[in-house]
């Protein structure tokens, strides 16, 4: 073995490898609200009347979880290119991760909602509640208590989605970051050992994190 | 044919191409599936009983592989391999890598099975005289088989998929295949489609099968 680890020059470059995981965060956060907002709009098609809603809520479902992730960032990039519609990497890959996550929460949300008793939304309704204002204030709040720890996976999976923003040229994540000093200076493992130990804390953070949330907002 | 139909520079040698980088994805899920399992197994029935001090550290250590993107463990593993001078190519250390991220969720498909079988119906085996072997065979496997199985097919579908991160090393599988082709005909949004028709194909049925596997079980529970 005649390599010598450089951890001081990778050590250096933490601050910035800090400031990529911050955009990391950012990307995996965004995806997940638009993901579960886009999944929750999934879950209601697919018990649709409209035939065409449910199919849409299908197909997605069935391609966001039957393709690897990494085709549908390639997919959203280089795919959606030729129909013309051109994405920088950032919003390539967020695209992409909403895609997916939404298509995994669908899944999850639909089993929530079927956790929920028909009688809650009849007895809102005969309390005087909107169609709208029932799922709203009676059943989506009941369904988020059965699908948080679900919710939470998909936050550590979005964080380690991020990561591959790298294949459409993303540099300013935290695997973007660690490419890029890699490719500059071809100390690749410390720098990679680095990022890996940062993705680490980050899951642990995000979990330690929704564990509080969990206890703050269903003690009752 | 293909090109009065479609007007695309795809050829049919193209096609070859992708199907071989198709079988390599194959060949990288059979190889990761295989080890992962065999060790998830090994590893699943120690965690279910061995004792605190030693389910702790390994727990721990499977977690890390859970924790971290595997495109980074891929570059970890290649780059250590050259480290330390290994003359592994790139798709050995691919399947190594994946097998060991496969076993460490296969360890807790494992655990979770065996645990569900309840202590009482493994004590109630034990004390009609089987050893602790037959117990394993003829109570706790089949199951533990039934709330396992669902969960491993999952996993396999995961496997399946997660291949693709493998090209970042140099792999030319499915993938990495038609990024190739694309850079020559300059029809991504085609060839694409060919790529994710062909994941589909592959991930679709199995996905079905254990979802079907999964509600005729629960049938019966």
């Amino acid at each position: 073995m005649d390599y010598t680890f450089q951890w001081r020059a990778a050590f250096r470059a933490l601050p910035d490898m800090l400031w990529g995981a911050l955009v990391t965060l950012e990307v995996a956060l965004l995806s997940m609200v638009l993901g579960t907002f886009l999944a929750i709009l999934l879950a209601v098609a697919s018990g649709s009347r409209f035939r065409a809603l449910r199919a849409l809520s299908v197909s997605w479902v069935e391609l966001a979880r039957n393709t690897p992730a990494m085709f549908q960032i390639y997919m959203v990039y280089f795919g959606l290119g030729s129909l013309g519609i051109f994405l920088d990497s950032f919003l390539a890959l967020l695209a992409a991760i909403t895609f997916n996550n939404a298509g995994y929460l669908a899944e999850t949300f639909r089993g929530g909602l079927r956790a929920i008793p028909g009688t809650q939304m009849r007895a809102a309704r005969s309390l005087g509640m909107g169609q709208f204002q029932a799922f709203r204030l009676i059943v989506l709040p009941q369904m988020f208590r059965v699908v948080f720890p679900p919710l939470t996976n998909q936050m550590v999976w979005a964080i380690l989605m991020t990561s591959l923003g790298v294949v459409v040229g993303l540099t300013n994540d935290l695997t973007g970051v660690t490419q890029d000093l890699n490719v500059r200076s071809f100390r690749t493992f410390e720098f990679f050992a680095i990022a890996a130990v940062l993705y680490y804390l980050m899951t642990k953070v995000v979990i330690g994190s929704a564990r509080l949330m969990a206890w703050r907002l269903f003690r009752h | 044919m293909m090109q009065t139909f479609f007007d695309t520079s795809l050829t049919l040698n193209d096609l070859r191409f992708m199907l071989k980088g198709a079988g390599v994805t194959i060949s990288i899920t059979f190889w990761a599936v295989l080890g992962g399992s065999i060790l998830g197994l090994l590893l699943g029935l120690g965690r279910a009983s061995a004792p605190w001090w030693l389910n702790g550290p390994i727990g721990f250590v499977l977690d890390i592989f859970r924790s971290v993107p595997l495109l980074i463990q891929f570059v970890l593993a290649n780059s250590f391999k050259s480290i330390i001078g290994l003359n592994w190519s790139a798709f050995t250390v691919g399947c190594v890598v994946l097998a060991i991220y496969t076993a460490s969720f296969c360890t807790e498909v494992v655990r979770a099975g065996i645990l569900a079988v309840p202590p009482t119906t493994r004590r109630a085996a034990r004390s009609l005289g089987m050893t602790w072997a037959q117990d394993l065979k003829e109570v706790v496997f089949p199951i533990a088989l039934r709330v396992a199985l669902p969960n491993w097919i999952g996993l396999t579908l995961g496997v399946m998929k997660d291949t693709a991160l493998i090209s970042w090393i140099g792999v030319v599988e499915l993938l990495r295949s038609s990024q190739i082709i694309v850079t020559r005909t300059q029809e991504p949004l085609f060839v694409l489609g060919i790529v994710g028709l062909a994941y589909f194909v592959l991930c679709f049925p199995i996905s079905r099968f254990g979802a079907r596997l999964e509600a005729r079980w629960r049938e019966n529970d």
